[in-house]
């Protein structure tokens, strides 16, 4: 194992994707030290997501290698419910178990995957429903609730399995625009407490003020990667420059 | 023509004392079925083309084919077959009842493992994911969350098939048995009456599928209460 697998808890190194003829990963080439927030944004299309839904593969990358917290993503199936169990991840469309209730969304993998008992179970549950400031849902069915509390659920059930990583894919894209800042403020909070994120978001404000670098990617590949200040006050790259006159022109 | 309500009075008790009859065909092909249903399934999901293949063909056959002459090949044919009337299968083959129970099963497994396939790719797929992003094991996933989804989704077909089979069990009559159709059948030759006969018989079986359809309707209700939001 090389030193840099050891420092770094997500490495990825000349990484490709092709779904079919099309290439939506580029050689990319990513490190992510503990406690490091990194949030990627670029066009729709650029392989933001793939690149995130590789890192606990939900897509099996072609070529390149991806270490998580010293595994290496093989087609090994222990593994990579391993490595899932380490890496939490909260979807655009929240994605809860709509026949459970929320409290039983937020137990079913710490009980099957963790053999926690009942009682360990729903008390986790509920110290991540508070954290997350809805305890008085936990009874509900996740269509009882709002877009917004549905995916601060999301981000409590992923938290319940303790992971080392929190993957987040257009957390506040599929929301109405009033429920946006609560879901963000959850996100701060976890992000304040040292939480090691990968962050895929349109959101510049949150990007501007959590974020340790901004990756930004066109056409699958990583184009630009810099912290905020740098990133926003002096873009290097012509699609940098051009994304961000268009995200942050209104 | 002359009603002769006198008649429906007298056979309606009669065809009644098969009622049990073709209770037991059904409810025995119904669990047999489901459970050759859910083997058929897991075969056809299974991603394994020696295993889907023969699952497919199957289905095929099955659905492809009217169950009474499936019934008659079963009932007629099998002991024509040497090596059936020597095997261990023999002494449910020997009786009619076996053969109807074997025939409904083969038949509504087929059209039921269907209706469960369909159920299963109704299930969205970002709930999967969900499922192994949290590192859930495939066979977890299946159990936890895909069934579930499934069958709630899969109930209103399945009630079809499940009242369909209900019906399908007179067919039974033409191999010797006396269900509630047989019996009929009987009191017909005997009476020349056919219309009276068969109406009563009519009346019975609207009963039993309302009774099949109510209950079935009671499942769904409760199997939906997460989808009801509070008013």
């Amino acid at each position: 194992m090389i030193d840099s697998e050891l420092t770094n808890i997500i490495q990825l190194e000349n990484v490709d994707k092709f779904f079919g003829d099309f290439q939506a990963l580029k050689n990319v080439n990513l490190s992510v030290k503990k406690g490091e927030r990194i949030v990627v944004c670029g066009p729709s299309g650029s392989g933001k997501s793939t690149l995130i839904r590789c890192i606990n593969r939900l897509e099996e990358h072609n070529s390149g290698r991806i270490v998580i917290n010293g595994h290496e993503l093989t087609s090994d199936v222990a593994n990579i419910d391993a490595v899932r169990s380490e890496v939490g991840m909260v979807f655009q469309n929240f994605n809860l178990f709509p026949h459970l209730t929320i409290i039983k969304n937020l137990m079913l993998a710490p009980r099957l995957v963790r053999k926690a008992s009942k009682s360990e179970a729903h008390d986790t549950a509920m110290k991540y429903l508070n954290r997350v400031k809805i305890p008085e849902q936990a009874d509900k069915y996740p269509s009882q609730l709002s877009g917004g509390q549905q995916q601060r659920v999301a981000i409590a059930r992923a938290l319940c399995m303790n992971p080392e990583v929190m993957l987040f894919d257009e957390p506040t894209s599929a929301l109405d625009p009033e429920m946006i800042s609560e879901v963000l403020d959850v996100m701060t909070d976890l992000a304040r407490d040292g939480m090691t994120m990968i962050v895929v978001t349109h959101e510049m404000g949150f990007a501007r003020s959590v974020a340790d670098n901004i990756v930004f990617m066109d056409e699958g590949e990583i184009v630009e990667s810099n912290p905020p200040e740098e990133f926003f006050g002096n873009p290097k790259n012509e699609r940098t420059k051009l994304f961000l006159s268009q995200i942050l022109s209104h | 023509m002359i009603f002769d309500f006198a008649l429906i009075v007298d056979s309606i008790p009669k065809m009644l004392a098969g009622f049990w009859m073709t209770f037991e065909l059904w409810f025995l092909s119904a669990v047999l079925g489901m459970a050759l249903a859910i083997i058929l399934l897991l075969m056809r999901i299974s991603g394994r083309w020696y295993l889907y293949a023969p699952a497919m063909a199957y289905i095929y056959i099955f659905r492809g084919t009217p169950i009474l002459v499936q019934i008659f090949i079963i009932y007629h044919g099998f002991p024509q077959l040497e090596f059936i009337r020597e095997s261990i299968f023999w002494p449910i083959l020997r009786e009619p009842f076996g053969c109807a129970i074997l025939a409904l099963t083969l038949n509504t497994g087929a059209y039921v493992s269907e209706i469960l396939r369909g159920g299963v790719l109704g299930v969205d797929r970002g709930l999967k994911e969900a499922g192994a992003a949290l590192g859930l094991s495939s066979t977890h996933r299946f159990i936890y969350i895909t069934s579930p989804i499934a069958i709630r989704l899969a109930l209103p077909a399945y009630s079809n098939d499940i009242i369909s089979l209900m019906k399908s069990t007179a067919l039974a009559s033409t191999i010797t048995l006396l269900d509630m159709m047989g019996i009929a059948r009987t009191i017909v030759a005997e009476t020349y009456a056919p219309y009276e006969i068969f109406l009563s018989l009519t009346v019975i079986y609207l009963i039993l599928t309302w009774i099949i359809q109510k209950s079935i309707g009671l499942i769904e209700k409760r199997m939906s209460r997460h989808v009801r939001s509070e008013a």
